[in-house]
């Protein structure tokens, strides 16, 4: 590495804002699981985090040029694995995300996220001229567009999802003629409901409707959203005390230290600890944000637009779920919510802005 | 890297490393869109944490605080010896807590739990309409079964059916043949009506109550006061943590005057018969045995949710919940005589010497009345002895009825005897007055006739002559009647001038009835001077409707009241037998009742045999033997 990148480029307010974030999951999952089974959750967070900047080291290490470089072979390798987690993939909760035994297992979609950033960049940067060709724009969809076919055929459509808005906001940069917007938007309004009756399954159709009117599905995730928001509500503006939140305590929470883990941290800390929360959020995505106009080039523009794109998407989705305005898509909080292979690519992720950070000047 | 590095130089792409800031408007608009994001995930917790957060709270608390009664046991009820005659045993009832309650869920219920939808949706509907607060449960089924609770088990996670609430609560055992079933009672749920009704308003919805004697006669005393506990419950329906326990109070065990021994052998003697039996002990009172035929078994009601068969007992033409020791009132026939000897004596129309030739009946005003017999010259003694009509036409005639009613009114008929259970009757003991205010009209000499033989309007409850006749046999004292052993009840007598020796020479003519050949032998008791008299009361007049199927259903009830022993009387006994025929059909019921009370007594003075002391101080103290080698020498 040379010289000129040292320690004091790091990013260190980026990594006080994770620090801080994680610090509330895990004291969070510690709440949530008290009484449970699941116990060992908080300290098992604690070993993933760990695990997690080791994985920040190693994104930021690797020049993101040469990253970027091998975009198309990792995506080949991500399109191959998500395949294979199809074909031999470990199946729970009716659906197969996994790759490994019961007790030692990655969630491939999870890594492929960081595929996708890397790829779209490497294709945005690439391309010559102000604004994109529809026939680019179709081609880099179809590239997307088929890890996410893997993956909602898992199925998981939440994290299928969560790739959109990486392409999305990646294409909104390298400039679009509004006129192809529209046309999209018209596609779309058309293709809705029909692959509502036809694509999306029944499961995933009754969460459409109970997010339309939860009191319609009161066991299903309907039953979810009204529990998530009665301890949301219950939290009021101080909160009822760690370990103290009923909703949490007593189980009503549906996975309390996972999806719905912000609804927990809300009824068991209030308003004042969502603002607080959710500050860090805004400021950490903010930094994201800062590190893509001080990037070097386009690509490391791309890479951490990408990043931004995909952490806004979940605290949007994820949050929005807790209160009640948004469908219940079961994606976890990045950094927050229990769970190995979305701390470590959420923090392989980071690694990539650092790394743009670092290699911000020009030599 | 190489591979990179040359490709970027090789296209010799200027935009991708001079001119990062290209885009730096749209970033702008993606900061603002984020700034966005935040504010409407805000307003969200806005809405829900600052603007109505007391709903929510609310919910959150209907969620996990359940509240679980704690059932008081009610009292136990014992006989004068103490024996149990009513006691609890624990089961299962189930609860609908109120406050998780979801109406949709009560068809799923109804299903699983084997009930009828309608009456379910009915009986929530109906505590909900009363506005009890929300923390009172709501009773839906007891006795549970070992299945039920699986499914209730299977079935109170949050996300299923959390209302459901299984509550251990003690619930009555009575004597399952129906023995003493009329002195007892029952209890049953607390009905609209009786929510309703001042006296009751106290209680809640659900509440146990006694609905009738005993049960119902000393409520607050065998009711306890139900505690309360409320838990925080998890999603599971398991509880969490205590949040406040209030602990129940059980009722207050109550002691009868009954003796289990009398009742029993009194049940026995009434065993397939219509009619009742009232033992007493007239020197205080006491009710030492009460029986009403037919009975019911009171376990049927003991329930809040009554089995179909108690509307099978409701439509019983034989009216088997009637308390007929306190509630039939009868024409006393025959029975009425010894009253009719005493005011006759008291009032002077009659003594020693006074006596009429019997040629089988007598005419007054013009109408002949029968005697059952011809019994020549006629004196007192022999009248009460043969139970002669004839004499006693001419006791009444010389009376009048108001002078009759003055005496009958005396050893208390017309009156309830104010004993310690509910609807009681009092008879009817006529007059000149009476029939003015009822009739309209005067009193016509010639219907004192009938009523000189306990016949016409007069009528009285078993219990009624039993008191009377007591009194009357230790010398003109009335001890109100009570079942209850309780030093309260002991009111002082109620006394009357009357000469003793009118009494006894009433007492000797009942002595005769069971001794002296008359006709109450079958009372005769051997050692025990028993004392008595007979009553045949008609329905119906016999040369009219015998042998048809009207007279077989109104053939004449059969009394017999006796006492013993005749000098000083311990206990009286009135037996009636509904559609018995003749009096002397009954006189057995009391001679067994009085047979048991005197065996029991004999038994108890026996002196307790004394059994050699065997020095065994050099001996280990054995160990307890088990309970079936204790059980082999009967």
């Amino acid at each position: 590495m040379p010289a000129h990148r040292s320690l004091r480029d790091f990013d260190w307010l980026m990594l006080i804002l994770v620090c801080a974030i994680c610090a509330l999951g895990v004291l969070q999952i510690y709440s949530a699981t008290r009484d449970t089974h699941f116990t060992e959750a908080w300290w098992k967070q604690g070993i993933w985090i760990l695990a997690g900047f080791i994985a920040l080291w190693i994104g930021t290490l690797i020049d993101y040029h040469t990253l970027l470089g091998q975009a198309y072979v990792f995506y080949g390798l991500a399109a191959a694995t998500l395949a294979a987690t199809f074909a031999i993939g470990m199946t729970a909760f009716g659906s197969r995300r996994w790759i490994g035994t019961s007790s030692y297992h990655i969630q491939v979609s999870e890594f492929v996220k960081l595929v996708i950033v890397l790829l779209v960049a490497r294709y945005l940067s690439e391309l010559k001229g102000d604004q994109l060709e529809l026939r680019d724009l179709l081609k880099l969809a179809g590239l997307v567009g088929l890890p996410m076919a893997l993956v909602m055929i898992q199925p998981d459509l939440g994290t299928a999802l969560t790739y959109l808005p990486i392409l999305g906001v990646g294409v909104f940069l390298a400039g679009f003629r509004w006129q192809y917007a529209a046309a999209i938007v018209v596609i779309v309004a058309v293709i809705a409901p029909i692959s509502y009756w036809l694509v999306l399954k029944d499961y995933q159709r009754q969460r459409v409707v109970s997010f339309l009117d939860p009191s319609q599905d009161p066991k299903g995730s309907g039953y979810q959203v009204i529990q998530s928001k009665i301890a949301v509500g219950a939290g009021a503006l101080w909160g009822r005390g760690v370990t103290k939140g009923t909703q949490t305590q007593g189980r009503f929470l549906p996975v309390s230290e996972k999806d719905f883990i912000f609804s927990a941290f809300a009824e068991e800390h209030g308003f004042v600890g969502v603002i607080v929360a959710l500050g860090l959020y805004f400021l950490l995505l903010m930094q994201i944000v800062q590190n893509a106009q001080t990037a070097s080039d386009k690509a490391g523009m791309y890479v951490c637009m990408g990043v931004a794109a995909l952490l806004l998407f979940h605290v949007l989705v994820n949050v929005g779920m807790v209160v009640g305005r948004m469908p219940v898509t079961g994606i976890p909080l990045p950094l927050m919510s229990s769970g190995g292979s979305n701390i470590v690519a959420m923090f392989l992720m980071l690694g990539l802005v650092n790394n743009v950070r670092l290699r911000r000047f020009v030599n | 890297m190489k591979l990179h590095i040359g490709r970027q130089d090789d296209s010799a792409n200027t935009l991708l490393r001079d001119d990062p800031k290209f885009a730096s408007q749209k970033i702008a608009f993606f900061q603002y869109s984020a700034i966005a994001v935040f504010l409407f995930l805000i307003t969200g917790f806005w809405d829900l944490q600052i603007r109505n957060p007391e709903m929510y709270q609310e919910r959150a608390l209907e969620n996990s605080v359940k509240s679980i009664p704690v059932l008081a046991p009610r009292g136990k009820i014992l006989d004068r010896d103490g024996r149990v005659i009513v006691d609890n045993h624990s089961s299962f009832s189930l609860y609908l807590s109120r406050e998780n309650l979801k109406a949709e869920h009560l068809r799923p219920i109804a299903e699983g739990l084997n009930l009828d939808y309608e009456s379910l949706v009915a009986r929530v509907h109906r505590f909900q309409s009363r506005g009890a607060p929300q923390y009172e449960p709501i009773p839906i089924k007891e006795e549970l079964t070992p299945g039920e609770l699986a499914f209730v088990d299977s079935h109170k996670d949050a996300s299923t059916f959390p209302e459901l609430e299984v509550v251990r609560v003690q619930h009555r055992l009575y004597p399952r043949d129906g023995l003493a079933a009329h002195v007892i009672g029952y209890v049953g749920e607390i009905s609209e009506a009786e929510l309703d009704s001042p006296e009751l308003a106290r209680f809640h919805q659900g509440d146990i109550i006694g609905k009738d004697g005993i049960e119902r006669q000393y409520n607050d005393q065998l009711m306890g006061v139900d505690g309360q506990k409320r838990v925080e419950v998890d999603s599971f329906g398991n509880e969490r943590h205590v949040l406040d326990d209030k602990e129940a109070v059980s009722g207050k065990n109550l002691q009868l005057t009954i003796d289990l021994d009398l009742q029993a052998v009194a049940e026995l003697t009434m065993e397939n018969r219509r009619g009742a039996v009232v033992a007493l002990d007239p020197r205080t009172g006491e009710v030492l045995a009460m029986v009403s035929r037919p009975a019911f078994d009171p376990n049927l009601f003991a329930g809040r949710i009554r089995s179909k068969d108690w509307k099978v007992l409701l439509d019983n033409p034989d009216h088997p919940l009637l308390n007929r020791a306190v509630q039939a009132q009868q024409a006393p026939g025959s029975t009425f005589k010894p009253i009719m000897a005493l005011a006759g004596l008291e009032s002077g129309v009659i003594d020693d010497s006074f006596h009429i030739s019997c040629p089988g009946g007598a005419t007054f005003y013009g109408r002949f009345f029968k005697c059952w017999g011809r019994h020549g010259t006629v004196g007192l003694h022999e009248g009460l002895v043969h139970s002669c009509d004839t004499f006693f036409y001419n006791v009444g005639n010389r009376l009048g009825i108001d002078r009759i009613a003055q005496y009958a009114n005396m050893v208390g008929y017309g009156h309830k005897t104010g004993i310690d259970l509910p609807h009681e009757a009092e008879g009817l003991v006529p007059s000149s007055a009476w029939k003015i205010r009822n009739f309209r009209e005067r009193w016509y000499p010639s219907e004192t006739i009938s009523v000189a033989i306990g016949q016409g309007a007069t009528t009285v409850t078993p219990l009624q002559m039993a008191f009377a006749i007591g009194g009357m046999s230790i010398g003109g004292m009335w001890f109100q009647p009570h079942l209850v052993k309780d030093a309260v009840h002991l009111l002082p007598a109620r006394r009357a001038e009357v000469n003793l020796e009118n009494i006894a020479k009433v007492v000797s003519g009942m002595y005769g009835v069971v001794n002296e050949g008359g006709t109450g032998v079958r009372a005769h008791l051997p050692g025990v001077a028993v004392c008595g008299k007979t009553g045949t009361a008609q329905l119906a007049s016999n040369t009219l409707l015998k042998g048809t199927a009207y007279g077989a259903s109104h053939k004449d009830n059969a009394w017999f009241v006796g006492f013993a022993p005749c000098e000083s009387p311990e206990i009286v006994v009135a037996a009636l037998f509904e559609n018995g025929e003749h009096g002397q059909l009954a006189a057995p019921i009391v001679r067994d009742v009085l047979k048991a009370y005197f065996d029991k007594k004999a038994r108890l003075a026996q002196p307790q045999p004394q059994i050699a002391r065997i020095p065994t101080g050099f001996l280990q103290p054995p160990p307890p033997l088990p309970a079936t080698t204790a059980a082999v020498n009967p």
